[in-house]
C-alpha cells in the first residue's frame, strides 16, 4: 500500500515537514513493514507558460518541429523547440526551465537543437511522472486549470507530494486504505485522527438489486452488503483534477478517466472497491448470483472468460455483466459518451472472491481488498463519496434512485479476562493501557466480570478471539515493553544417535579431504533412470507438478546427479582435481505404492489416530544418503612426489571411513551397476543388507557428461549404515605377550577374490591369528598361467603365553589347508 | 727370541706417541679403524711389547708390565675418544645431507571442508542443545496437512497463496515440498510428551528462481517451546540468548508486530549485530510469536493449559549478514572454493 502524505494529512495530524523516515518509523512500530518511498523526483524551475506563437519547420529527418515563443512570466518570452503538435497558440503548458531536473534524472539546460537554442522544454504528462501520456505535451486546460503564467507548476500539480509504501499483512485488510493507515498512524504517534467514514450517508431506493446466491461457499452468501446509487448528467470527458491525478500516481494507479479515477480514489481513501456502470447499457435491475454452466463474460481487460459455476457474478437481464469483486464487464463500461452512472459499493465474501481471482488469474485492486476483508459499514459512505465527487467534478446530479442491502453480521463481542494479556505477553499492563489500546483501534470496551467485553470494530474481521486482542494491546503499547526472561527447559538428551552419527559421517569425510556440497534435489527422468537404480529400467520417483525447469521435474532418488552437476561446474571453472561429498535426503517411492491423501482433515482439531496414521503414511520413504565423487588427482604432483590419480580406491576408502565414523562393519564385494564400470564396481553391505555402491563411472557415461574418463563414485544409504552399526563396542583385553609374525604366499586361480581368500585364512587359522593383511599380488614368471600368487602378512599371538614357532606354524598350516580345500590354494614354493 | 732390552721407557713412549699421533690424525671412522688395527691390534708395536713381557726377567716384569699396560690403556682410551668425536661429526654430516626445504615438502593429505550452511545449522542447534532443547526432524516432501492446515493456514487464506509452493503431481493429492520447517513443529507436538522444547533445522523449498537473493532450495531453523506459563518474555529471552551466543555479548533483539497464521501475537525480529563489517547495525533476522491456539488444538493440546512460542530464521540469510556475503548463488553452486573458505569452522 502506497500512502501519499498529503492525503494522509487530511485525516490525521502530520507535521508539514515530516520525512518519509519518520512516517515509516511510526508505521513500523504498529506492524507495517517499510517497503519503499515514492516521489516525483523532479526539481524546478518548472513553471506555467503560455504559447504566444510558433512556426513549424520540417527537418531533414522528416520530423516537423515547432519553434515556439512561450511566455513564462518573464520580461521576454523564451524560444523553445517542441516536437509535439497537440497544442494551439494561447494554450497554457508546463515549462521546465534550464536548471530544472525531470524524473530520469533528466536535467534541463538551454541547448541547441534543430538550428535553434531551446531555452527550456515543454513537458508531457509522462515526463513529469504524472502518467503514461506521451502523445503530446500536457495542456493544462485538460486538467481544468487556467493558472497565471509563471506559477510554480510543481505545487500546482501536486508534484511536491510523496508517498510511503508499506507492507500490509493479510490480516489487516483495513490498512489497504488511507483511512486505515491514518488510524494506525494516529495510534502510533498520538496525533488526532478524523475518521472520513464517520458520516451518515444518504440511502437511496428504487433500483432493483437481488441477492440470489443459490450455492454459498462454506455456507456464506456471496454478498452481505450491496449499495447502489445513480448519478445522472455526468460529463465523462471532464478532466481529472491534478491533485487527484498526482495522488493516484503516487499510489501507483494510472489516471484513466474522471469516473474511473473517482472510483479508484474513493477505494484508496476508504478501502471500499467501487464499480461504475454506464446505466444506459445496463438492462433492467441487477442480480448477484453464481455463474451459470457455460456462461461467458468479457471482462474490462477485453478477455472473454468461461465462468465457473462457483464464480459470483453481477448480472442484468442480458446475463453476467461483471465478475463480482474482481473485475467489471466490457458491455457496461463507462465510456466518453456515458452520462448516467450506476455506482456499486458491495461487500463480497472473501473466500468466494479469492477463489475467483485465483481461478481466472486476475488479482485486482478490488479482489486484493475483498480477499482480506472490507469494512461492511463503509459501503454506503463510499458510494455517497463517489456521488459527491461526480457531482463536484463531473457536473452530475445525484438521484434518489439506488438500493441499499445490508445483511452483514455485526462483530461478536469477545470476553477478555483481566490477566489474559499479561499471561500471554509476560508484562503487567495497566487496565488503562489495555482499554486505551483497544479503544484506539476502534473497539468498544465494557467492564465485564473479571475483565472486559470487547466488541471489535466492523473493519477488523481478524479479531476473533481473546488472543487476537492481546496482539493489539501489545502492539499499540509497544513491543519494546516486552521483558526478557530465559525459560528453563527440562534436561534434554542431546542429539539422537542418528543425528550424532550423521554429523560424524560428514565430518569424517571432510577431515579425509573431501569438500561438502549441497545440490538441488531436482533431476531429469534420464538421469534418474540411470543413477537411481543398479539395473536399467524406469526408476519410480516423485514428480513435481510445477517444476522450475520442466527437464528437472523429478525428486532425486540418488545423490550422484547432484554431485556430477557440481563436478561439472567446478571443472568448467578450471578446478580439475575434485573430492566432493553430500549428505542429503533422497526420495524413494516404492513401486506400486500410492502416495498422497484425499480430502484433508480439519486443521483446527487433532485428527483421529487412524487419520494421523494415514497422513504420516501418505509420503514416500526419504532416507538420508551419503555420496562422494572423485576425479583428477587425489595426491597432486609435487617435488619428490608423483601424482596419484583418484579412482575406485578413493571411493572404497571413503566407504570404510564412513563405516568407521559410525561404528559399522561393511563388506565389500564385486558388484554391478548400470552407470558404473563393469570391472570396477563394488557393492557394499552391512550384514546381508545391500546399502550402496562404489565404483568408477562407465567411461561412455563420463564422456557424455563431458567428464574425464575416470570418475569414482560412492553412494551409501546412511540411515541403513547407522542402523546396521552396533550400538555397543565389543572389546577384548589387549595382550602384551610377544607376537609371531609370518608371511604366507598362496597360488590361487586368478578369479578368486583376495578378500574371499583372506576370510578363509582368518577362519582356518583360528583364534591365534590376531591380524592378517594382503601385502602382494604377483603374476608372471614362476606362476602358472591363469593363477596368481597372493602374499599375506600374518600376526599370531596368544593371550596367555608366548607362542612357540611351532604353534604359529600349526595355525598357519590349518589356514593353508582350509584355503586348499575351499579354493584350491597351493603354497607357493 | 726377544730382546729383553727392548721393553724400555723410550721404546714404549715411542710406540705410544706414534699411536696417539695416528689416532688424532684419523678424520673418518674408517681411518680410525685402520689406526686401531695398526696401533692397538695384535700386531701393533704395543701388542708385540706386551707379548715380550713373558721374556722379561721376573724382577723387572712388574715394572715393565705396568709400563706397557698403561701405554695400551692410554691408546685404547684415545681411540674411544676419537671414535666418539668422529661419530658426532659424521652424524651431523649425515643430518646435514638429509635436510629438506620444509616449504616444499610434498603434501599427501587434502584439506576438506563442510558446507558452511550445515556448520551454521549445527552451531545454532548446539546452542539450544546446551539449554536442554532437542533437535527435531521431519520429511522434506510433506503432506499439506502438516505444512499448512495444522499450521492454521485456512485452505482459502491469502497467506496460503503467499507462499509459492512446489506441488507433487497430482496436486490434488496434497503432497508438497515443505515451504518451511514448521511441519516439524506439529509433528513434534503430536509425537513428543509435553513440555516440548525443540529446534528444527532443515531444508525448505519455494518456487523462486535462483538469483543473488533467492534460491528455490534453502534452509531454516525453527524453535518451538510449549509448556505451562510461557510468554512472549520467554520468547524474547530465548532469542536474546541465541543472538548473544552467535554475535557477542552486545547483541540485542528487537521485535516488531507482524502476521503469521501460526502465531498470535506475531512479531518480526531484528538482531543488533555489534560486530558487523562496516559498523554495528540492526538486521532483519526472522519471524516469531506465541503459537496460535489452533496449532495446539491440531495437536490435541488444550491451549488453556499449555502455551508457548515459536521462531524461525533463514540460514542463508544468517550466513549472508554474519559473514558479509552478497551472492546467494555462491552458496548453492557447489564450487569447492566456497566451502573451502570455511573449512571446518563457520
Amino acid at each position: 500500500m502506497r500512502v501519499p502524505i498529503s492525503w494522509l494529512s487530511e485525516f490525521v495530524d502530520v507535521a508539514p515537514d515530516v520525512t518519509h523516515e519518520q512516517v515509516h518509523a511510526a508505521l513500523v512500530k504498529v506492524g507495517f513493514e517499510e517497503e519503499d518511498v515514492h516521489g516525483f523526483e523532479l526539481s524546478g524551475p518548472i513553471v506555467v507558460g503560455q504559447v504566444l506563437e510558433f512556426v513549424e519547420k520540417e527537418q531533414s529527418n522528416g520530423k516537423t518541429i515547432r519553434w515556439c515563443q512561450v511566455d513564462v512570466g518573464e520580461a521576454e518570452p523564451r524560444g523553445i523547440v517542441c516536437g509535439a503538435h497537440n497544442f494551439e497558440v494561447g494554450d497554457k503548458v508546463v515549462v521546465s526551465l534550464p536548471g530544472a531536473i525531470l524524473p530520469g534524472p533528466f536535467p534541463i539546460a538551454a541547448r541547441k537543437t534543430y538550428g535553434h537554442v531551446s531555452d527550456g522544454m515543454i513537458a508531457s504528462a509522462r515526463e513529469l511522472g504524472l502518467g503514461d501520456e506521451h502523445a503530446g505535451i500536457l495542456r493544462l486546460v485538460t486538467l481544468g486549470l487556467d493558472p497565471e503564467v509563471g506559477t510554480d507548476a510543481i505545487s500546482l500539480l501536486g508534484l511536491d507530494d510523496f508517498a510511503v509504501e508499506i507492507n500490509v499483512t493479510p490480516d489487516r485488510g483495513y490498512a489497504f486504505s488511507i483511512r486505515g493507515v491514518a488510524r494506525e498512524y494516529a495510534t502510533s504517534t498520538g496525533a488526532a485522527f478524523t475518521d472520513p467514514a464517520a458520516v451518515e450517508p444518504a440511502k437511496a431506493t428504487g433500483f432493483s438489486v437481488t441477492i440470489g446466491d443459490r450455492a454459498p461457499i462454506r455456507d456464506r452468501v456471496g454478498a452481505s452488503v450491496f449499495v447502489s446509487r445513480v448519478v445522472r448528467g455526468v460529463d465523462a470527458t471532464r478532466p481529472t483534477p491534478p491533485w487527484m491525478v498526482s495522488r493516484l500516481a503516487l499510489a501507483g494507479i494510472r489516471s484513466i478517466s474522471l469516473v474511473v479515477d473517482v472510483t479508484n480514489y474513493v477505494m484508496l481513501e476508504l478501502g471500499q472497491p467501487i464499480h461504475a456502470y454506464d446505466l444506459d447499457r445496463v438492462a433492467g435491475g441487477l442480480v448477484v448470483r453464481r455463474a451459470k454452466a457455460g456462461e461467458k463474460l468479457t471482462t474490462l481487460d477485453g478477455k472473454e472468460r468461461a465462468l465457473n459455476e462457483e464464480d459470483l457474478v453481477i448480472a442484468d437481464d442480458s446475463g453476467a455483466i461483471g465478475l463480482a469483486g474482481v473485475m467489471g464487464g466490457a458491455s457496461t463500461e463507462i465510456g466518453a459518451a456515458s452520462t448516467h452512472v450506476l455506482i456499486e459499493a458491495a461487500n463480497f465474501e472473501p473466500v468466494s472472491i479469492a477463489r475467483t481471482a485465483r481461478r481466472h488469474k486476475l488479482p485486482s485492486e478490488a479482489s486484493r481488498r475483498f480477499e482480506r476483508g472490507v469494512d461492511p459499514a463503509v459501503a454506503a459512505v463510499a458510494a455517497a463519496r463517489v456521488v459527491s465527487l461526480l457531482e463536484e467534478l463531473g457536473g452530475g446530479s445525484a438521484e434518489a434512485l439506488g438500493s441499499f442491502f445490508d445483511e452483514s453480521v455485526a462483530p461478536a463481542p469477545i470476553d477478555l479476562p483481566e490477566k489474559h494479556v499479561e499471561n500471554i505477553v509476560g508484562f503487567a499492563y495497566s487496565a488503562d493501557e489495555i482499554t486505551g489500546a483497544l479503544e484506539a483501534i476502534g473497539a468498544t470496551v465494557e467492564v465485564s466480570g473479571d475483565g472486559w467485553r470487547v466488541t471489535p470494530p466492523t473493519w477488523r474481521p481478524d479479531l476473533t478471539d481473546k488472543t487476537t486482542l492481546v496482539e493489539e494491546v501489545a502492539r499499540i503499547v509497544g513491543y519494546e515493553h516486552i521483558p526478557s526472561v530465559l525459560p528453563i527447559a527440562p534436561p534434554g538428551r542431546g542429539l539422537t544417535r542418528e543425528q550424532r552419527l550423521r554429523r560424524a559421517a560428514a565430518n569424517s569425510l571432510a577431515f579425509a579431504g573431501l569438500t561438502e556440497v549441497l545440490a538441488y534435489p531436482f533431476v531429469s527422468t534420464a538421469s534418474n533412470d540411470l543413477f537411481g537404480s543398479a539395473e536399467a529400467g524406469t526408476v519410480p520417483a516423485m514428480k513435481l507438478a510445477n517444476p522450475l525447469d520442466p527437464d528437472a521435474a523429478l525428486m532425486r532418488t540418488s545423490l550422484w546427479p547432484g554431485l556430477i552437476a557440481a563436478a561439472r561446474r567446478n571443472l568448467s571453472r578450471g578446478l580439475t582435481d575434485l573430492a566432493l561429498f553430500e549428505v542429503g535426503v533422497v526420495f524413494r517411492p516404492v513401486a506400486g505404492e500410492k502416495y498422497g491423501s484425499g480430502p484433508l482433515p480439519l486443521g483446527t482439531v487433532r485428527p483421529a489416530d487412524e487419520e494421523l496414521a494415514a497422513l504420516r503414511a501418505s509420503i514416500p520413504p526419504q532416507p538420508w544418503h551419503v555420496g562422494a565423487l572423485f576425479l583428477g588427482d587425489g595426491i597432486l604432483k609435487q617435488p619428490a612426489q608423483a601424482a596419484v590419480a583418484s579412482g575406485l580406491a578413493d571411493a572404497l576408502d571413503a566407504a570404510r571411513q564412513l563405516a568407521a565414523s559410525v561404528g559399522a562393519r561393511i563388506e565389500i564385494a564385486s558388484g554391478s551397476h548400470q552407470a558404473l564400470h563393469p570391472g570396477r564396481t563394488a557393492e557394499i553391505r552391512v550384514g546381508e543388507n545391500l546399502i550402496g555402491y562404489a565404483g568408477e563411472l562407465l567411461p561412455s557415461v563420463a564422456a557424455d557428461l563431458d567428464l574425464p574418463r575416470v570418475v569414482a563414485l560412492l553412494e551409501l544409504d546412511l540411515d541403513a549404515l547407522v542402523a546396521g552399526a552396533s550400538t555397543e563396542v565389543t572389546t577384548s583385553a589387549i595382550a602384551g605377550l610377544p607376537a609371531a609374525t609370518q608371511d604366507l604366499s598362496l597360488v590361487v586361480p586368478e578369479d578368486v577374490p583376495a578378500g574371499e581368500l583372506l576370510d578363509i585364512l582368518i577362519q582356518g587359522a583360528g583364534e591365534l591369528l590376531e591380524h592378517a593383511r594382503l601385502v602382494d599380488d604377483y603374476r608372471g614368471t614362476g606362476i602358472p598361467e591363469g593363477s596368481k600368487s597372493l602374499t599375506f602378512a600374518l600376526r599370531f599371538r596368544a593371550a596367555d603365553r608366548t607362542l612357540t614357532a611351532a604353534e604359529a606354524s600349526e595355525a598357519k598350516q590349518a589356514a593353508v589347508a582350509l584355503a586348499a580345500d575351499r579354493v584350491g590354494a597351493k603354497l607357493r614354493e | 727370541m726377544s730382546d729383553p732390552t727392548s721393553i724400555s721407557e723410550p721404546i714404549v713412549a715411542e710406540a705410544t706417541d706414534a699411536a696417539l699421533a695416528a689416532i688424532s690424525s684419523a678424520t673418518t671412522m674408517n681411518e680410525l679403524k685402520s689406526v686401531r688395527a695398526s696401533h692397538a691390534g695384535e700386531s701393533s708395536p704395543l701388542a708385540r711389547l706386551n707379548a715380550q713381557l713373558k721374556d722379561v726377567p721376573a724382577a723387572e716384569r712388574a715394572a715393565a708390565g705396568k709400563l706397557v699396560g698403561q701405554a695400551r690403556a692410554r691408546v685404547t682410551q684415545a681411540i674411544a675418544e676419537r671414535e666418539a668425536e668422529l661419530s658426532v661429526a659424521e652424524e651431523a654430516e649425515r643430518l646435514a645431507g638429509e635436510a629438506v626445504d620444509v616449504t616444499a615438502v610434498a603434501s599427501r593429505w587434502n584439506k576438506g571442508a563442510r558446507h558452511p550452511l550445515n556448520l551454521l545449522m549445527e552451531q545454532m542447534s548446539d546452542i539450544f542443545i546446551g539449554m536442554g532443547w532437542e533437535v527435531a526432524e521431519g520429511p522434506e516432501l510433506e503432506n499439506e496437512w502438516f505444512n499448512f492446515d495444522a499450521m492454521n493456514f485456512d485452505e482459502d487464506h491469502p497467506a496460503r497463496a503467499m507462499q509459492d509452493t512446489f506441488f507433487i503431481e497430482p496436486a490434488e493429492k496434497h503432497l508438497i515440498l515443505r515451504t518451511h520447517t514448521s511441519p516439524v513443529q506439529i509433528r513434534s507436538l503430536l509425537e513428543r510428551p509435553l513440555p516440548v522444547y525443540v529446534v528444527a533445522p532443515g531444508k525448505v523449498f519455494r518456487t523462486d528462481e535462483l538469483d543473488a537473493t533467492h534460491t528455490p532450495v534453502f534452509h531454516q531453523i525453527e524453535g518451538l517451546a510449549i509448556d505451562k506459563g510461557l510468554t512472549m518474555a520467554h520468547l524474547r529471552g530465548t532469542l536474546e540468548h541465541l543472538a548473544r551466543a552467535m554475535f557477542g555479548a552486545d547483541a540485542q533483539i528487537r521485535l516488531r508486530p507482524n502476521y503469521f497464521p501460526f502465531t498470535e501475537p506475531s512479531a518480526e525480529m531484528d538482531v543488533w549485530q555489534p560486530n558487523a563489517k562496516g559498523g554495528a547495525r540492526w538486521v532483519e533476522w526472522g519471524g516469531c510469536g506465541m503459537v496460535n491456539a489452533n496449532v495446539l488444538r491440531a495437536a490435541g493440546i488444550d491451549p488453556e493449559e499449555y502455551q508457548g512460542f515459536a521462531f524461525g530464521m533463514g540460514i542463508e540469510r544468517t550466513l549472508q549478514f554474519r559473514n558479509d556475503m552478497n551472492d546467494m548463488r555462491d552458496m548453492v553452486e557447489g564450487d569447492i572454493r566456497f566451502s573451502q573458505q570455511f573449512g571446518m569452522v563457520v
